[in-house]
Order: structure tokens, then C-alpha cells, then sequence
């Protein structure tokens, strides 16, 4: 509730007025207004503003500016939070904007604002600690100064400061002054012991969740502007084809069509609404160049890649002598490991609005990389990139899609957009957004593992065959080494948890026409897969518990030992279960946190049910936990369409799957109980985004096994099983 | 011209009859709560009430909405949230990016409007049709729940 006692905090001016959109220079009475609902009349109040990050105004009002996009995983709650607890301020009664593009938003190890990779909470930790002590150290200056007392005796606290007489002073009541003094040198702004946080570390709840639940929240999709008219772009079905020629003149006739035009990425049909747009587009025909592309198929990719993964490949790690420790070792597996292409499949589809006038563009939509849209716009419009202005909305769902390898749904509304002056959104429609791709990478992996005497594992060998992700984006290409090596494409077993002596990873980069991507977890949810697969393979060759097996691969590693001992316990690892149901477990380590998994699965004739997931987690501090729980939660359940049913094939060049019918993703019914646990160290802040996703394949896989005997190499099962 | 009743007011468009409600909604009446995610009846983003029923407006020509009066999540309390439904997803943290939850939240709605106690067996069956890509099915399950509950608090009140 707000100061008022009348109404939630957050409204949805200050989700949606980007300081961009001022700064931008626009008419703010005609493009501000959508989004001024429930706006503050009357005088603007005198405000405190130490940093771009945070506004306190005379009124009590403290705004919290964020340059990381929500996309889910609660960054307007969390951050926030982080900056309130130095404040000394009550992170329910904070108001959250959304920041404009500005390089004091950018990721500190990249030149970008850019939001992903699972970084949010640990790169902006410090600095948001910072901005809130050397606010509150300005506000006790001001109130020692009105006082005429010591600032040493003053105390803060829930946005008020007090004297030792008990006097109080709100910090509304301080902005002004404190706005006066200067900015205090770093080295003397003092933060708090851990040991006395009011708020990081307990659960706090999300402020934007009225917007969500009332249809006020402003996604891409929603953005309104006098004037705009919609488009829809007809893309060439086969990768990699372009446009020979067409015939519009149907097109052009249907009702509420405006225009329509060649651009790069095909012909976009400009209208009244969207209806209009999707009708013009149905009438248009068009003519592909698209011979070579439609040779192109998952069985050919497979039987390809099968006879490549036989060969040696770019090595990607190499510990001890894994050619000698096979021949040596006591018992051998040599196995191929194959997993799909698949699709984001964000709840809201690609969009992007582009106003664009001569040497200037403004873009409306939701993204994760809001630098790199605003650069590969410039570039494609030919003007410069700080007349490009990005407003950010929120985003409807992300998991790495939304920061495109080559910023591809931004650049092409800007092409759109161009010449007709007047904004433009450029809707995607379902099947639009699954079948453009932008993949997880189907892979092939052929793994020879061995066991030593003592029955633990001696040998690792993983040749990958696949399509590299860092290599084919704008951003990640510095990443990848001058030999050709990719390291998203070998995450996951070339730096798994459990200690091999003898350790192996080769790959070979392909190059099919297929666009591919980061997708929630990289590389990781592709060779944790593998890397707990063959685990289990190996303790059942050892006839041992797949548990008890890990605890003894991970005797000396305390901290991993700790998050997988209480995923068993928490799911109670070895005590009967109702009959029928069996249990797998997994652990995997990514993006600094260690997550462990223990499913618990029936399976009748194909169908395999997921009854429960136990998850524990350690990600060093839980700033919000029970977000952290949330997070979890939702990457079980996005890696669980990938072992269940989700899977992209592609056939004469053509993404089969377009639209959930044919791309079926997990649903309430069959949605499993999901008890979560955070066991954290002190370790360094991990990340929470991605690393509950690579777990739950292998745990769910090792069930089936406990349940039929059958090992499970390929996903989804839905392949596999049949 | 057509004429529709949504959220108790009546409004008229010039459109093409075939225009599905939600590109009606969205995109003439500016009502964007009500959200696109398939087109097809297939994940439910779009589920507005007509007379109370939860109705998929993706595949529902403007024409044969009739004189049904339409609710979309704007007209559930307004952007007060105090529906029962509204009340429970804020008190159990249900949002996530948000997307599906109109729908989710329309659905749940018309459920306990139905059905006072839901039990999981119901809840699977009435919100099997809503996706939540992000995956809020554990607190949506329960907030269906809470907001049974809640209704019931107030209507023995
Ligand atoms: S948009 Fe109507 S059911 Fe998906
Ligand atoms: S909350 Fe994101 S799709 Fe449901």
C-alpha cells in the first residue's frame, strides 16, 4: 500500500514513462499520454536525484529507476529492494521506472545495457547498495544541518530520520536540502553489515504484480500511439530464402491495408489494425528464391552429424589422458546423446514499434539488449545511433530470445517504419514467432566413459556436433577462441561438478541455415543432459544408487555435496514411494549457483507422468527468496516441455511445428508438485534465471530408468518413447 | 456497425464481421489487457467473459458476440484489484512476465464464479487450456484456491 493506505505503489506511469521519452526530445503530450493512466496532477514535486538510479521527492515518493528488463524474474522487485535496504526505506512503498537507454545503465562487463545470462542481481549488487547508503548518508547530513546536531547521533529508519530525542524527519522532508550538498566521496560512504539487513534475505512481494493482474501492464504487443498503424511481414518459410518476386494486388484491396513493401527480411503488409494486416497478408503472393534451403532436413542433419561426432572435433577441454584411462578402464559405455531444436516460444510472440523520421528512429519494445538494438538500427537505417532512443516495456517472457542474435524483429520494424512517418508495430503472429527460429541448437553428442576400479567414473570423452550459439551473435562472437572454439558449446561437461580425472570435450561447429540462439541455460541444458545421463550410465555400470554414487564423486566438494544431500532428503531419497512412482536426481552448476533435482515419475506404456520436483538451490544470497523459489519453479517447468513434448524438426527446409498444437508445451494438468529448498553458503551471488533448467531432463530421465530399464538418450521423450 | 457490450458499455465499430474479438478489443476499443498468444484456441491469452462464460475471443468473429455482454480484465474490478481472483495471485506472488495471467486470471475468475471449491481435479480441467510459459502452474493452482476462498469469505459475510 502507498503512504495513503489507499492504493498499491505502482501504477503504470511509472512502469511505462521511460525518462527516455522526454529526453527523446518527442511532443510528451501526445506520445506520453497512453501512458500516463493514474498520472500525478499538479505541480511536479522538488526532488532529491543523487543518482540516475533513484529520486526522492518532497512528497515521500521514492522512485527507483531499473535498467534491467523484467521479463519474469523479478528484477523491478528484487533490485529495488537492494537499493532500499541501504536507503533505509520500505521496498512496498517504492515506485519502480523503467530506465531509458543510458550508459549508466550499461552491464558492467559489457558496453551495453543488456539484460541476460542470468547476471541481474550480481552485477548490479554493489553499485545499487552504493546509491542507496550515500542517499541516506546525504539525507542524515541534511537532517543534522537543520538540527544543528551530529550526524554520527542520528539513525535512520522505514524513510525517516530521528535524533536521539526521538525527533523525526521523513525523507520528503529532506529532499530539498539533501539535493543541496554535494556528493560525498565513495571511500566514506559506510553500507550495512549483512548481519542487519530489514530486507534483502526476506521474502518480499513483487510490486508489479497489480499491473499484471488488472491488463494495465504495457507489453511491446500493447504499445499505442496516435497514429500507428500495424504491419505484418511475410517471411520466407524456408531458412535462409529471400523474396524472387510478388503480386500485391489482392493484397492492396483488402479493406484497412495502407501499403505494402520489400523489405530485407520480406514483404510487409502496413495497415489499420491488425486484422487488416493478417487478411492483406493471406492475399498477397509470393515468390521464393528458395531452392538451395529446401534441401535442408533434421534426418539429413542427423545421419550427417552421427558420422561427424565419430571424428575428432575443436578440443574444448582436456584434463589428464582420457584415450589411455579408456583403454585402461575397468568397464566401458559408448554412447550417443541427441537432443532438438527449440523454439523460445515466448507467451507473447516478436514485436516491435518503430517511429522513424529522417535522420531518427524511436523504438517501442520489449528486449534484452536495448544497446544493441538501438546500434544494429542505426546501422541498418543509416543514421547514428544516439538518435535511436529504445523505450523499454515489459516483456512477455524472454529466456534469451529477446536478445537477438542481430537485434532481427527491432531492425526490421525500423525497415518497415521507414519512409511512412507515422509509428509502426510490426506484429508477429504465433507462427510467425516459432517457425523464424532462433533455435536452441539441435546437438549430437557421442560420449565413451569409463569407470576405474574403485567403481567411480575414470574416463570422459564427448565429441558435440552442433551449431555454436556465442559464434552466430552479435554480442557473444568475442567469446569464441581463434581455433573456433565456442565455450556455450561445451558448458556443462567441459566445466561440469563432479571431478573426472580424464576429461575430454571436442565439437564441431556447424553451419546449417538455421538461425540458433541462447535459451534459458545455454549450453548447459544441453550437456548437463549428457553430463548426468552418463553419470547415471556409469553408477549403474558400477551398480551403484545414482544418490550415493554423487555423494561419493562429490566427497571433497562440500558445497555441492551440501545442495545435493538436501535435495535427497527434501525429497526422501530412499524411503518408499506409492506404487509405480520411482525417482531420478541431477545436479548441475551454472551461471555460479548449484542447483540439485530429484523427480519423481510414473510411467504407463508411453506416458510418463512427473508427480513431484524437489529442488535445492544454492545461489551464495537470496536477495528476494521467494522469488528465488519462483524462478525455480519456472525453469523446472520450462525444462520439462523439453523432455516432455516440445521439439522444432525441420523438413524441406521448413520448421514443421508452428504453433502449440503442433509444439505442445507443459500445461496445469500436467504440471508436477514442486517443493523448493534454498540451502545457500556464503558463497559469491549466483545467478537464478537459467540454472533451475538443466537439472530436471537428466532427474525426470533418470526415473524412466528406475521405473523400465530404459536409458533415455534423445528428447523429448515423445521421440523417444515412440 | 456493431454494436458490443463490453464491461457495461455499450460500443460500436465499423468492422469487418469476421474480425476476431480480440483484434476488436485490442486494437479498436484499446482494451490490450486481453492478450494474442496463439490465435488458434490454444493457450487461452485472450479469455474474455461473454454473459459470464470464459470464451476464447482469438477465434470469436465479432459478428456472433450478439448482444452478450463482454467482461475483459479491465472490467474485473477495475485497477483496483480487488476481485477475489485478482486478491489471491497478488497475495501468493503468481505474476511472472505477466503475459498469460489475463487470461489465467479471467479463467480463474469464471471457475470459482462456477464452482465454490474447486479441487485439483477441477482446476486441472478448467485451466488445461490457459499456458503460462512461465510456468506459474504451482501458484496458479493454488491462488484458484485462495480465491475461492476469499469469495466465499465474502459472500457468507
Ligand atoms: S490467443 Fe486465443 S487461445 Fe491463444
Ligand atoms: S507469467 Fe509469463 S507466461 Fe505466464
Amino acid at each position: 500500500m502507498s503512504a495513503d493506505g489507499s492504493t498499491p505503489a505502482i501504477g503504470r506511469r511509472h512502469f511505462l514513462i521511460g525518462a527516455g521519452v522526454v529526453a527523446g526530445g518527442l511532443a510528451a503530450g501526445t506520445l506520453l499520454r497512453p501512458y500516463l493512466v493514474g498520472g500525478r496532477g499538479g505541480a511536479a514535486p522538488k526532488e532529491f536525484k543523487p543518482h540516475a538510479f533513484l529520486r526522492i521527492a518532497d512528497d515521500d515518493t521514492v522512485t527507483v529507476i531499473i535498467g534491467k528488463s523484467e521479463m519474469g524474474q523479478g528484477v523491478y522487485t528484487g533490485l529495488p529492494m537492494i537499493l532500499a535496504e541501504e536507503l533505509d526505506f520500505d521496498p512496498q512503498r517504492l515506485k519502480v521506472e523503467i530506465a531509458p537507454v543510458d550508459p549508466v545503465f550499461n552491464h558492467p562487463f559489457l558496453p551495453a545495457q543488456f539484460t541476460g545470462g542470468s547476471m541481474s542481481t550480481n552485477t548490479t549488487y554493489e553499485s545499487l547498495r552504493h546509491v542507496g547508503a550515500m542517499a541516506r548518508s546525504m539525507l542524515v547530513t541534511a537532517a543534522a544541518a537543520r538540527w544543528g546536531v551530529d550526524a554520527s547521533t542520528l539513525r535512520t529508519e522505514a524513510g525517516k530520520v530521528i535524533d536521539t530525542a526521538g525527533r523525526e524527519l521523513r525523507y520528503g522532508e529532506l529532499a530539498e536540502s539533501a539535493a543541496a550538498l554535494p556528493l560525498p566521496a565513495k571511500e566514506t560512504i559506510r553500507l550495512k553489515d549483512p548481519k542487519t539487513f530489514s530486507y534483502i534475505g526476506k521474502p518480499q512481494k513483487r510490486l508489479d504484480s497489480r499491473v499484471k493482474v488488472t491488463g494495465e501492464a504495457v507489453f511491446g504487443i500493447d504499445v499505442d500511439l496516435p497514429g500507428m498503424l500495424m504491419a505484418t511481414v511475410a517471411r520466407a518459410p524456408v531458412f535462409g530464402a529471400s523474396v524472387k518476386s510478388f503480386d500485391d494486388t489482392r493484397a492492396r484491396s483488402v479493406p484497412g491495408v495502407v501499403d505494402i513493401k520489400q523489405v530485407p527480411s520480406g514483404v510487409a503488409v502496413i495497415a489499420e489494425h491488425t486484422w487488416a494486416a493478417l487478411k492483406g497478408r493471406e492475399a498477397l503472393s509470393v515468390e521464393w528464391d528458395d531452392a538451395d534451403g529446401k534441401k535442408l532436413s533434421t534426418e539429413a542433419l542427423r545421419s550427417e552429424w552421427q558420422a561427424l561426432a565419430a571424428k575428432p572435433g575443436i578440443v574444448g577441454q582436456n584434463i589428464g589422458d582420457t584415450a589411455k584411462a579408456l583403454a585402461s578402464g575397468s568397464r566401458r559405455i559408448e554412447v550417443e546423446y541427441e537432443l532438438p531444436y527449440l523454439a523460445h516460444a515466448c507467451m507473447e510472440p516478436m514485436n516491435a514499434t518503430a517511429l522513424v523520421k529522417d535522420d531518427d528512429c524511436d523504438l517501442w519494445l520489449g528486449t534484452q539488449s536495448q544497446s544493441q538494438d538501438a546500434q544494429f538500427v542505426a546501422a541498418a537505417l543509416g543514421i547514428d545511433p544516439k538518435n535511436v532512443r529504445v523505450h523499454t516495456t515489459f516483456l512477455g517472457g524472454g529466456f534469451g530470445r529477446r536478445a537477438s542474435a542481430d537485434s532481427d524483429f527491432a531492425v526490421e520494424a525500423a525497415h518497415v517504419a521507414k519512409g511512412v512517418g507515422k509509428p509502426v508495430k510490426v506484429v508477429w503472429t504465433r507462427e510467425d514467432d516459432m517457425r523464424r527460429g532462433y533455435y536452441r541448437p539441435y546437438s549430437i553428442s557421442k560420449v565413451r566413459a569409463a569407470i576405474g576400479a574403485d567403481g567411480l567414473p575414470s574416463a570422459f570423452h564427448q565429441v558435440i556436433v552442433g551449431k555454436p550459439v556465442l559464434a552466430n551473435t552479435a554480442m557473444g562472437k568475442m567469446a569464441v577462441s581463434k581455433e573456433g572454439l565456442d565455450p556455450s558449446s561445451v558448458e556443462g561437461t567441459a566445466n561440469m561438478a563432479y571431478p573426472i580425472p580424464n576429461l575430454r570435450v571436442e565439437v564441431h561447429n556447424t553451419t546449417e541455415a538455421v538461425p540458433i540462439l541462447w535459451w534459458r541455460s545455454v549450453g548447459h541444458s544441453i550437456n548437463g543432459f549428457v553430463a548426468n545421463g552418463v553419470i547415471d550410465e556409469l553408477a549403474a555400470l558400477a551398480k551403484r544408487d545414482p544418490y550415493e554414487y554423487r555423494q561419493a564423486m562429490l566427497a571433497d566438494k562440500p558445497r555441492y555435496r551440501a545442495v545435493l544431500d538436501a535435495a535427497a532428503e527434501l525429497a526422501g531419497w530412499g524411503q518408499p514411494l506409492p506404487a509405480g512412482r520411482h525417482r531420478g536426481i541431477a545436479l548441475q552448476e551454472s551461471f555460479g549457483s548449484i542447483v540439485a533435482q530429484v523427480a519423481e515419475v510414473s510411467v504407463t506404456g508411453k506416458e510418463v507422468r512427473v508427480h513431484r520436483v524437489s529442488c535445492t538451490v544454492d545461489c551464495g544470497i537470496a536477495v528476494n527468496p521467494d522469488q528465488v523459489v519462483a524462478q525455480m519453479e519456472s525453469a523446472i517447468n520450462y525444462g520439462l516441455c523439453a523432455v516432455l513434448e516440445s521439439e522444432i524438426t525441420i523438413r524441406d527446409g521448413v520448421a514443421v511445428q508452428g504453433n502449440f498444437d503442433s509444439y505442445p508445451v507443459l500445461r496445469m494438468a500436467a504440471a508436477p508438485q514442486i517443493d523448493v529448498r534454498i540451502v545457500n553458503s556464503d558463497g559469491p551471488i549466483g545467478g537464478i534465471g537459467e540454472p533451475g533448467t538443466p537439472p530436471i531432463a537428466p532427474a525426470v530421465c533418470g526415473a524412466i530408468f528406475a521405473a523400465t530399464s530404459k536409458r533415455i538418450r534423445r528428447l523429448p521423450l515423445s521421440a523417444s518413447l515412440s | 456497425m456493431i454494436s458490443l457490450k463490453v464491461n457495461g458499455v455499450e460500443r460500436q465499430i465499423d468492422v469487418d464481421p469476421d474480425m476476431p474479438l480480440l483484434w476488436a478489443l485490442r486494437d479498436l476499443l484499446k482494451l490490450t489487457g486481453t492478450k494474442y498468444g496463439c490465435g488458434i484456441a490454444q493457450c487461452g491469452a485472450c479469455t474474455v467473459h461473454l454473459d459470464g462464460q470464459p470464451m476464447r475471443s482469438c477465434v470469436m468473429p465479432v459478428s456472433a458476440v450478439g448482444s452478450a455482454e463482454i467482461r475483459t480484465v479491465e472490467g474485473l474490478s477495475g485497477a483496483a484489484a480487488t476481485h477475489p481472483v485478482q486478491q489471491a495471485w497478488i497475495e501468493l506472488d503468481v505474476v511472472q512476465c505477466g503475459y498469460c495471467q489475463s487470461g489465467q486470471v479471467m479463467a480463474a475468475a469464471a471457475l470459482i464464479e462456477q464452482n465454490p471449491a474447486p479441487t485439483d481435479a477441477d482446476i486441472d480441467a478448467a485451466m488445461n487450456g490457459n499456458i503460462c510459459r512461465c510456468g506459474t502452474y504451482p501458484r496458479i493452482r493454488a491462488a484458484v484456491k485462495r480465491a475461492a476462498e476469499i469469495k466465499r469469505a465474502g459472500t457468507a459475510a
